[in-house]
């Protein structure tokens, strides 16, 4: 590309608006798979049923009951957890300066499971209904302990990295040991587990966005939307401290500040899903990277465009992991696991070769 | 006089690193701090900008003491190149734009994008403007640097080793590009170095660090074989070429 006297910041101007078209047409593709998501699965509904019962202009009771206390919940918690977890993970990495930062390898996942273990084993809170199926007895309880390990184990990765001389790469380390750690911790609580115990910790570990109600969703929603406008408000700031740390302190940054607030924050985000929907591995961790590829770093644009593709991508996942093998109902974590290996093996192939 | 320094001290873990270090910059003036591994040059840009806090003395940038300022405010006024240049995943012109950080609470105004434009001209980085830094050369990247501390529209630019990892062509370009700029906007500058001799071709004035205290100051042609000796500890012979001296080791 070359540039004569006066049109360098008028083609950046069409650079930036391109970018913002992306992220527009990224919306348009979000409202799509919503409406598809709301039509799908066992029972059928024309999407021009879905926008009535939507816009509430007389949809048939039964689709009314089918969108709103099923579908609706199911995809608007898909949306939330997508958008937050891939937010998050872009966040850490920008502000870690690896691309390994995401809410798993930090071993924020593995602490949440093993509150969830705890709370299952030590708190009783897991029972067989008298269906016969297992269930979570006690959900408040157990979300509460997967969100108190996995804010300790934040709170942890954090500490680790006010101790002096900490690198980024440091946090990093320590949330991989401190993954392993919990990962011991719940393999002993399940070999002392009875068969009810042992089934209600691994159906937990089952991401699934199926769990959240209304009430669970309205606290998912404030909390992402509350971190997400707040990492956005930080967008310079992470993209001085991706330019190095001496640098963005030459630029008036206060680094250790950013750092610790936007961990906390990304940390907070993560595990308030992770404690309610349970494990949704690889899309905190592939989701920034796919976009850092279609849209640069720069995290003015990357981290709105990472909110709109972690939601499409994990609203796909999951209807996808409705459909597949219908009418047994997959938990999204599945699919998740099965698409984000492949891809992230495939951009560390092809990021090697570029 | 746009920098002055009264009398810094730093300490790391108790032991001293500079000490009675006094110095003054004025406009459109370039100095090089030269001296030993491990002397503390780069400690003294970083106290000089309040990365690191002095432990006494003042550092007053056109009558402003810089260690009572806010961070932002300091940015405002000193441009930082650092030795340490992570190539991120952002184009050159958003990298160069990274420094009206100071000057930009959230929206990019239309002026940045001039400052930024105007920037990228005077480095002749037109071509590489939209390019992603981290497919750059290290020349590249350090004229995206210095490109960067400029839009700050800083009183004065710090530049920690400059030429360090750049080959001799990259070397004197960078180094004529630092001069221009620093005359050209009447800036006054602060540049450490371990080449003696390129030092001594494009600084104005030379400042020796030996142990953590200033040894000498000069002007390169003031510059002696003995001081070369005591701050080094190995003995030198000055050639004079063209008028900059030439370091010869014996």
């Amino acid at each position: 590309m070359h540039f004569h006297d006066g049109t360098l910041n008028r083609d950046y101007t069409r650079y930036t608006q391109r970018k913002l078209l992306l992220i527009h047409a990224g919306l348009a593709v979000l409202v799509l798979a919503v409406l598809y998501g709301i039509a799908s699965g066992a029972a059928r509904i024309p999407v021009a049923e879905v926008i009535r019962s939507l816009m509430g202009t007389g949809a048939s009771p039964r689709f009314d009951l089918i969108v709103w206390q099923i579908r609706l919940p199911q995809v608007l918690a898909a949306v939330v957890a997508g958008a937050g977890l891939s937010v998050s993970g872009a966040v850490m990495q920008s502000i870690l300066r690896n691309p390994l930062g995401s809410p798993f390898t930090l071993g924020i996942s593995h602490a949440a499971a093993f509150g969830a273990a705890f709370a299952v084993m030590i708190l009783g809170s897991g029972t067989m209904t008298s269906a016969g199926s297992i269930a979570i007895a006690n959900p408040i309880v157990t979300t509460m302990a997967a969100f108190s390990f996995s804010m300790l184990a934040a709170l942890f990765i954090v500490a680790v990295s006010r101790m002096r001389g900490a690198k980024p790469e440091t946090m990093i380390l320590a949330g991989v040991a401190l993954g392993a750690l919990f990962t011991a911790g719940t393999m002993l609580l399940q070999f002392f587990a009875d068969d009810v115990q042992l089934a209600a910790m691994v159906f937990w570990t089952f991401g699934d966005v199926a769990r959240a109600g209304w009430q669970d969703l309205a606290i998912l929603g404030g909390v992402t939307a509350a971190a997400t406008l707040y990492f956005l408000f930080n967008a310079w700031n992470y993209n001085a401290v991706d330019a190095g740390d001496e640098t963005a302190q030459g630029l008036g940054v206060n680094v250790g500040r950013v750092r610790l607030w936007g961990m906390l924050t990304a940390s907070l985000v993560t595990a308030v899903i992770v404690s309610f929907l349970g494990i949704i591995g690889f899309v905190g961790l592939v989701c920034p990277h796919v976009v850092r590829r279609l849209i640069g770093g720069d995290n003015r644009f990357l981290l709105p465009a990472t909110v709109v593709l972690g939601a499409i991508l994990l609203l796909v996942a999951d209807t996808v992991a409705r459909l597949v093998l219908a009418p047994h109902l997959l938990p999204v974590s599945i699919i998740t696991a099965f698409l984000g290996a492949p891809v992230f093996m495939l951009l560390i192939v092809k990021g090697q070769r570029g | 006089m746009i920098l002055h320094i009264d009398d810094i001290a730093f300490r790391y873990n108790g032991k001293p690193v500079l000490d009675n270090v006094s110095m003054a910059v004025s406009k459109g003036e370039l100095v090089a701090v030269l001296g030993p591994n491990g002397v503390g040059k780069s400690t003294l840009l970083r106290c000089i900008n309040g990365i690191l806090r002095p432990s006494s003395g003042a550092v007053m940038v056109e009558d402003e003491n810089v260690l009572q300022l806010s961070a932002m405010a300091v940015a405002r006024r000193i441009g930082y190149v650092s030795q340490y240049q992570t190539a991120g995943k952002l184009t050159a012109f958003d990298a160069i734009l990274m420094g009206r950080r100071p000057h930009i609470r959230l929206q990019v105004r239309r002026r940045d994008l001039e400052i930024v434009d105007g920037a990228i001209k005077s480095l002749h980085l037109e071509d590489l403007a939209m390019r992603p830094i981290d497919r750059m050369s290290g020349g590249e990247l350090q004229k995206v640097a210095i490109g960067r501390a400029l839009v700050q529209e800083p009183r004065l630019l710090l530049m920690d080793e400059p030429t360090s990892s750049l080959d001799l062509k990259n070397q004197i370009e960078i180094l004529k590009l630092i001069r221009h700029v620093v005359r050209e906007h009447a800036v006054g500058a602060v540049m450490t170095l371990h080449d003696l001799t390129t030092a001594f071709r494009y600084a104005d004035k030379c400042l020796f660090l030996k142990n953590g205290r200033i040894h000498a100051v000069a002007a390169p042609r003031e510059i002696t074989g003995d001081i070369i000796r005591e701050v080094y500890g190995i003995p030198v012979e000055i050639h004079h070429h063209n008028g900059f001296p030439l370091v010869i080791p014996q």
